[in-house]
């Protein structure tokens, strides 16, 4: 009786005409752009002016952090492909789409993590220089947003195993992959701006 | 009503919204050849920054890709080409913002930058 009364109240339109769920994750990617913004623009104002520690230069593997930047980006296909297959109620590849997606992600924070460390070891900590602080708090937010979209995709898969996702609450599937989607262009632009822009 | 009707009346209504608004919607075959396009792109992004004469205009090819692989992952993959437009009013809105913010620091802060 209670799962009616949900469901009722879902199929209730609104003055939109819109899904109201959706509305609000646009409305929170458009804040989240905003602090994103807001990062990159600090990386840029204090870029090129370290007196001290490593440098840029000194510290990118450039070809390592491309081969990241392909699984983040494939991540985001096989995230709607998960989408697709929710929307047409194909719950057995909707299960094999979020889990790949959700092991893209995890191969994208372990390469993360790899390179923190090694950046680490040449000397660069958030406290080294200009560049360390700025780097560490942009790039350590969006892994921070890629580690949260990994535990929301791991709970989405194991609804779907449970048979708790399906055609019926796509929905989810959806706003989840809206939220990975722009934690993707998000990296996009890091990866031009930080990695091959350099001062 | 029961629940399974008011589910069919549901799928229903948003199969009606999605077919009127949307009129198209993108095949497993379309995501796979947005799929192959961002991987040229980024391939030619990390190509173009080994190649030494093209480091007079790195910044403006690398800015272009870049904002090539955006708006493919935006219209496509999260929908914003098929979708109502209300949605991409509120997403340029925080872009417009952020686009500011970027002017507005990068001009009185950042001496030369811009």
């Amino acid at each position: 009786m209670h799962q009616t009364a949900r469901l009722a109240e879902s199929t209730l339109e609104t003055s939109t005409g819109l899904d109201n769920r959706k509305l609000a994750m646009w409305l929170f990617l458009a804040s989240e752009a905003f602090f994103f913004g807001s990062l990159i623009a600090t990386y840029l104002l204090y870029r090129g002016q370290s007196q001290t520690g490593p440098q840029p230069s000194d510290v990118f593997d450039i070809p390592f952090t491309s081969v990241s930047s392909f699984v983040l980006l494939m991540s985001s296909t096989t995230m709607a492909l998960s989408v697709a297959a929710a929307n047409r109620g194909d719950v057995r590849a909707l299960r094999t789409w979020l889990l790949t997606t959700a092991l893209l992600g995890m191969s994208f924070l372990a390469g993360q993590a790899f390179e923190f460390t090694d950046f680490y070891h040449r000397g660069l900590t958030l406290s080294s220089n200009l560049f360390g602080s700025t780097f560490y708090i942009l790039t350590g937010f969006h892994g921070a947003h890629v580690s949260v979209g990994v535990l929301i995709l791991l709970s989405l898969w194991v609804m779907a195993m449970r048979g708790q996702v399906g055609r019926h609450n796509a929905i989810n599937v959806e706003l989840s992959g809206l939220y990975w989607h722009f934690v993707d262009i998000v990296w996009i632009l890091i990866f031009t701006l930080v990695y091959l822009i350099q001062p | 009503m029961t629940l399974s009707e008011l589910r069919g009346v549901r799928r229903a209504q948003e199969e009606a919204q999605t077919v009127e608004r949307h009129g198209f919607h993108p095949t497993v075959a379309d995501y796979v050849r947005v799929a192959i396009i961002l991987f040229i792109v980024t391939a030619i992004e990390v190509a173009i920054y080994y190649i030494p004469s093209l480091h007079g205009i790195l910044v403006e090819l690398l800015l272009a890709l870049s904002s090539i692989k955006f708006v493919l992952v935006v219209l496509w993959y999260m929908h914003l080409r098929f979708d109502s437009k209300l949605f991409s009013a509120l997403f340029a809105m925080g872009l417009a913002m952020t686009i500011a913010l970027f002017v507005a620091t990068l001009a009185t802060l950042g001496a030369g930058l811009l």
